[in-house]
């Protein structure tokens, strides 16, 4: 079998992605129609949280996504500076705005679930204070590569501050750990993947998650053959420019 | 390196250079928080150590943009970088030249400021500590952050935001100190991770920032 | 519907936003998508026709 490699060739990456994408979107789709409604409609209330349990149907693959599309961005990123492939610097920028949206849903959605335990509509719950910390750190991430015209450079800067970025988002969800330890809040929002949880709730979560990474890979592999074909037409107009 | 640190000390601290003014950010920042939070000494005193750490952090922010613009724009950028001096070097000179002017100055007024905001007794001691351990970190990030955004005009606000969420583990562990300090706690953890936090910052950020100015020289 | 209780406006409006923002991105995307894609293949056209 070939190389992966060869789709770092942005021909044979958009023919590869135009083959898998109806794959995707039609998978995200019907998992998140099935998974939603199933836990929607279909599993009982928790004991101590009521209906707002429904809310893990959304919350916990959101998470998961936010935290993978950055990671993700991460390794792309590398690739980017070692060996230099366009179509995985184009795919960390395409990655970033899916990122942004499964973090915000991840901070609306929590924010929410907390309000019944809370009796606020925010807390500073290490949990929520580290994603709105990462949403800062996508923010800028995205606000770098729009700032800077050249798109090599833009790609090179944009992969050194999501590889510091990184670092000092694992260093922050440690301060933020360790700077919320003198309050004692009560539960932190609970039912998380290390959580045991029952089984009548686990399965629609699995379709759930299922579904946020199948739309994401759809959107990520749509938005980075955007990217290309911006590419391609800046090229083209540059070409037309030097010969008129 | 040496000649490189004293000819940015100098043009700092020459007229026009900046010098102050970040110190009269902190004044000033500091003295609207009564203004805005009301007047209360229980309430200030309460919030004085975090209050003084944010203002300090700001007034550091302020004048990173002048930390490599002012050479990138004239081309004195450029012809560093071709000298024997690595860019690693040079981003670490003008990071220390920045503390020496900007961050070393909070330090020292911090605690007068305290006064301002009825910071506890027990507090003084280790927030000028904190602030000591902390700064030099902020110094060596916002060099980073100048690096990435000195191509960009009108790069001010994207440097802040580029920044800031770098500054939190700092900021974390440096408020936490001063505020148990002045709850008359034991400060030693908060003031431990926050060295350990500066360490790492000055041992690896001149490299990413040398990487970063190095693309934007190209 | 099932009975939500008295948390019926939290649950329903976590549907509500995340929903949104999904459908929000999605299409977003293929609206630009198709823009970009439209103007490929115009300044594709032309220069096969100038070369």
């Amino acid at each position: 079998m070939a190389s992966l490699w060869e789709y770092a060739n942005p021909v044979k990456f958009l023919r590869l992605s135009e083959r898998v994408q109806p794959w995707l979107w039609w998978g995200a789709g019907i998992c998140l129609i099935v998974g939603l409604i199933w836990g929607f409609f279909f599993t009982p209330d928790d004991f101590r949280q009521g209906s707002t349990v429904k809310i893990i149907y959304l919350h916990v693959p959101s998470a998961l996504m936010a935290i993978n599309a950055w990671f993700m961005m991460l390794v792309a990123s590398l690739i980017w500076i070692v060996r230099r492939h366009h179509v995985s610097a184009l795919a960390a920028k395409a990655a970033a705005p899916v990122g942004i949206v499964m973090t915000l849903i991840a901070l609306f959605t929590g924010a929410i679930w907390g309000q019944p335990m809370w009796g606020t509509w925010w807390a500073w719950d290490p949990r929520l204070t580290s994603f709105l910390i990462l949403f800062l750190f996508y923010l800028g991430y995205v606000a770098l590569w729009e700032a800077i015209e050249d798109p090599d450079t833009a790609a090179d800067l944009t992969s050194i501050l999501c590889l510091v970025g990184t670092v000092f988002a694992v260093l922050s969800r440690y301060a933020v750990l360790f700077w919320n330890q003198g309050l004692h809040q009560g539960a932190s929002l609970s039912l998380d993947k290390e959580e045991n949880v029952a089984d009548v709730f686990y399965f629609p979560l699995l379709v759930c998650i299922g579904g946020f990474v199948l739309l994401f890979l759809a959107l990520v592999l749509y938005r980075t053959g955007t990217e290309i074909r911006v590419r391609r037409t800046r090229a083209l107009m540059a070409r037309e420019a030097r010969l008129a | 390196m040496r000649a490189l640190f004293f000819r940015d000390l100098a043009l700092a601290l020459r007229a026009g250079g900046g010098f102050g003014l970040g110190l009269a950010f902190f004044l000033i920042v500091v003295v609207l928080v009564p203004f805005s939070v009301g007047p209360q000494s229980a309430l200030l005193t309460q919030i004085a150590p975090g209050v003084l750490w944010l203002g300090a952090l700001l007034a550091c922010l302020l004048s990173l943009d002048r930390l490599l613009a002012v050479d990138w724009e004239d081309g004195a950028l450029d012809l560093l970088a071709t000298s024997p001096l690595p860019l690693e070097g040079i981003v670490a000179v003008k990071a220390a030249a920045h503390w020496v002017t900007t961050g070393l100055p909070l330090v020292l007024a911090a605690p007068v400021l305290g006064v301002l905001l009825n910071l506890a007794p027990s507090g003084y001691g280790v927030l000028v500590l904190s602030l000591a351990l902390g700064t030099p970190a902020l110094s060596m990030i916002g060099a980073f952050g100048a690096a990435l955004t000195v191509g960009i005009k009108r790069g001010g606000l994207l440097l802040s935001l580029l920044v800031l969420p770098l500054y939190v583990p700092t900021l974390i562990f440096g408020a936490e100190a001063a505020r148990r300090a002045a709850q008359g706690l034991d400060s030693a953890t908060p003031l431990l991770l926050l060295a350990g936090v500066t360490l790492a910052v000055l041992a690896a950020m001149p490299f990413a920032a040398g990487l970063v100015l190095r693309v934007n020289l190209r | 519907m099932p009975d939500l209780g008295k948390y019926a406006d939290a649950v329903l409006s976590a549907y509500a936003v995340s929903i949104l923002l999904l459908v929000a991105i999605v299409v977003l995307t293929l609206r630009r998508g198709r823009k970009v894609r439209a103007e490929m293949e115009n300044v594709e056209r032309r220069s096969a026709r100038d070369g």
